[in-house]
This record gives C-alpha cells, sequence and structure tokens, in this order.
C-alpha cells in the first residue's frame, strides 16, 4: 500500500466515511485510518430513525456498513488501527500508526467524541461491573433487574427507552427540571410505563467497589442538599460528549471547550487540515450534519490540493 | 472469521477448559458491535501465541451460568486464568500490544 498519500482521513463514522467517499469520486484515493472505535457512535446505537431517506429507520451498524462499502466501492482504502501521533508543524504531515509512518500532503480530522464519564473515579473503577456508557452493549445483563441513566439529552432518553424492555425499572436522574432532549423522545419517555425521573438530581457516588458490582447510587438533590440512597444494580451515563482530540493538542487551534476550531467550511488553524463531524461539533451532533461537514471537508481538501481553496 | 486456533467454550466445559496453563477467555455476543470490533485481535493472539496459550470464546446469550460467577456486566470482557486461577479481567476494548504485555507477564 502507497504510504505517501494526497488525502488521509482519521475516523470511520459518518463524517470520516463522507469525507472518503467524497474524495475517492474526487480521484484523490484517500486513505481512511478507521481507528479503534471504527464506524464512531453509530456502531453503538440500535434504529437510527432520522437519517434521511429510510422512512422506517435503519439499524446504526447497518448504516455503517453500507458507508463503508460505498466508500470502498469509489476506491477509498480502509486500514485498522489507531493513529499514535501526528506532526502537523510542516507539509506533508505525518502520522504514525503503531510502528507504520504515513504522510498526507492534505488531512481530514474525523475523529468524533467519545461518551463522559461522571469523573467520580468510581464509575471507571466500576465499568464493566454495573456502569456503563453503552445500553446496547451491556443492557443485557440486566435483565429483570432495576437501572438508573444518568442525563437528560436525546441520548439518555434513548438509552433509557432501549432499557425499559429489559430492566423492571429506569430511573432517568437528571440534574435539571427539565430535559434537553428531543420532544418526540420526551413524549416516547414519558409514555413508557416503567420509566421514572428524579430532578434537580447528581450522582455524589457509586456503591460498592470492595464488592466489585454496583448496589446502588448515592444521590444529592442540588436544590436541598439532601443526599439519599437508591438501591440499582445497574447505571447508564449519559451526560454527553468529549471530542477526541488528544493527538492533535498543541498543533490544531481548539476552542476553550476541546473543539477543533474551523472556520470558513471545515478549515482549521493549519492550512490543509481540515475537520469534519463531532470533533468540531458541539451544537448540533446528528449522523446526517457531520456526513454533511465530512462532505465539505473532502471539497475543501480538493481545492486545497488543486491550488485554488485557500 | 473465527480462527480455528480459537476455542469455543460453554458452561458444561468451562471448568475444565480453564484448570491449566494459561488461557484467555472472550466473552462476547452476537449484538455485541464492540465485541465484534474486538475479535480480530483475539483472533491474532490466538495465531501468535499458540501452543503457550489457550484462547477461548464463550457467547454470554447461550451460557448464561458463567458469566455472573465472574460478575460480568458488560462486554466485551476477557478473563486470563493461570492454573484455575483467575489473573487479569479486561472490559471493554482493549489494543493488541497492551494485551500482549498482560499474556506475556504471566506466561514467565
Amino acid at each position: 500500500m502507497n504510504s505517501d498519500r494526497q488525502v488521509i482521513i482519521i475516523g470511520s463514522g459518518p463524517a470520516g466515511l463522507t469525507a472518503a467517499l467524497y474524495a475517492a469520486r474526487a480521484n484523490l484515493t484517500p486513505l481512511v485510518i478507521e481507528g479503534f472505535e471504527a464506524g464512531g457512535q453509530l456502531m453503538l446505537t440500535t434504529m437510527v430513525e432520522n437519517w434521511p431517506g429510510f422512512r422506517d429507520g435503519i439499524m446504526g451498524p447497518d448504516l455503517m456498513a453500507e458507508l463503508r462499502a460505498q466508500a470502498q466501492r469509489f476506491g477509498a482504502e480502509i486500514i485498522q488501527g489507531d493513529v499514535t501521533s501526528v506532526d502537523l508543524s510542516k507539509r506533508p504531515f505525518t502520522l504514525k500508526v503503531s510502528d507504520k509512518t504515513f504522510t498526507a500532503q492534505a488531512l481530514i480530522i474525523a475523529t468524533g467524541a467519545s461518551a463522559k464519564w461522571l469523573e467520580l473515579g468510581v464509575d471507571k473503577k466500576l465499568s464493566g461491573r454495573g456502569v456503563s456508557t453503552c445500553a446496547t452493549c451491556d443492557g443485557f445483563f440486566f435483565k429483570g433487574r432495576p437501572v438508573a441513566v444518568v442525563g437528560g439529552g436525546d441520548t439518555a432518553l434513548e438509552e433509557a427507552i432501549y432499557l425499559s424492555k429489559l430492566a423492571t425499572h429506569v430511573t432517568v436522574i437528571h440534574r435539571r427540571d427539565t430535559l434537553r432532549a428531543s420532544k418526540v423522545m420526551q413524549d416516547k419517555a414519558m409514555a413508557t410505563p416503567n420509566i421514572s425521573f428524579v430532578w434537580n438530581t447528581e450522582v455524589v457516588d457509586i456503591k460498592d467497589p470492595a464488592k466489585g458490582e454496583v448496589t446502588a447510587l448515592v444521590l444529592k438533590n442540588n436544590q436541598t442538599g439532601e443526599t439519599s440512597d437508591m438501591a440499582v444494580d445497574g447505571v447508564f451515563i449519559a451526560i454527553g460528549h468529549t471530542p477526541n482530540t488528544a493527538l492533535f493538542k498543541g498543533q490544531v487551534a481548539l476552542e476553550d471547550n476541546g473543539y477543533i476550531r474551523t472556520e470558513r467550511g471545515s478549515r482549521t488553524s493549519i492550512p490543509g487540515v481540515f475537520a469534519a463531524g463531532d470533533v468540531q461539533d458541539h451544537i448540533y451532533r446528528q449522523a446526517v450534519t457531520a456526513a454533511g461537514s465530512g462532505c465539505m471537508a473532502a471539497i475543501d481538501a480538493e481545492r486545497f490540493l488543486s491550488g485554488t481553496g485557500q | 472469521m473465527a480462527s480455528e486456533k480459537v476455542k469455543t467454550v460453554t458452561d458444561a466445559d468451562f471448568g475444565d477448559s480453564v484448570k491449566s496453563g494459561l488461557v484467555l477467555v472472550d466473552f462476547w455476543a452476537e449484538w455485541c458491535a464492540p465485541c465484534r470490533r474486538l475479535e480480530p485481535t483475539v483472533n491474532q493472539l490466538a495465531e501468535e501465541y499458540n501452543g503457550r496459550l489457550t484462547v477461548a470464546k464463550m457467547n454470554v446469550d447461550e451460557n448464561p451460568a458463567t458469566p455472573p460467577t465472574y460478575m460480568i456486566r458488560g462486554i466485551p470482557t476477557l478473563l486470563l486464568f493461570k492454573d484455575g486461577d483467575l489473573k487479569e479481567t479486561v472490559v471493554g476494548l482493549a489494543d493488541k500490544a497492551e494485551l500482549a504485555r498482560m499474556i506475556d507477564k504471566h506466561l514467565s
């Protein structure tokens, strides 16, 4: 395989694969380094009901398999592995994937975002022992048991609805008194008999690390300051995402919240480096907006390479 | 694309399967996307450590008894046994180099 490329795309969610599709169709034979979490967040979802063109919805993993095959059909090359370091100080840019080195005239960053943890320490310690950030992965183990979901956005409610079919009861714990989730998700969750809500409440501790399993949550009402225990066997954390930018720190300008700064489409602070999808978008964060920005990045990269774009 | 070096274990033969030598068990299910992502890594480890390490998989859908014994509440989970004793637990996706280091530690 040629390791000196016109375009390299890091990441293989909707942004990365759409960028690959467009770059491939522009004869740039892009290389996609798909990463450890290949396919991105949609690989962990079930039915995607808001991807345009599928009136009955499409399963997240199926959508990603289609997108991947479509990009490959036009000549995108896809390799496994995580990028371990990048040097963006001069062109061509240099990337390392374990012990292999690649160079690229243009780079598209589409590394996405990963689920946030509570930062209690104990939540990571009990990961896979009752604490999870993925209901479709781990919900199975909570058949006939009570669980909690922490968060108030679309992801939190989606997890709650999924879990309501397995668990005896799902309690959604939210630190505010209103949900950020879309109306349609709210209606669906409110209409589910075994989902209930606890408002203005934060999780301050998880029991019981000594036993190596989750037995209860320690909750604190942020209005009254009162604390209480809630017995659950599992807790699913859905409190948002952190952009995957560790590789680029100190090289590409980031916003104060850690997302990559883009302007005039997908341009970053470095000419020839473009960013697309959730790594640069903390507002919309949809599969279809990620795909749209991936398309923009490919077009921006193509114009940059032909010397007409900057 | 299962490697033929990876052995399938069940509730019935689990105890016997892990009782001697170094055994890595991959707990997985069809519906688990991260498990599918980990599969090539597990297969490669089975090839590379052939003869020194037994690599096994257990489908959690078909085998309800074993996962609770080890308090497994999420998959993929890898358990590493040495002569029947549980030595390491790895929850979630893991890097091949990281797993190799962990295995090497118990080979010596």
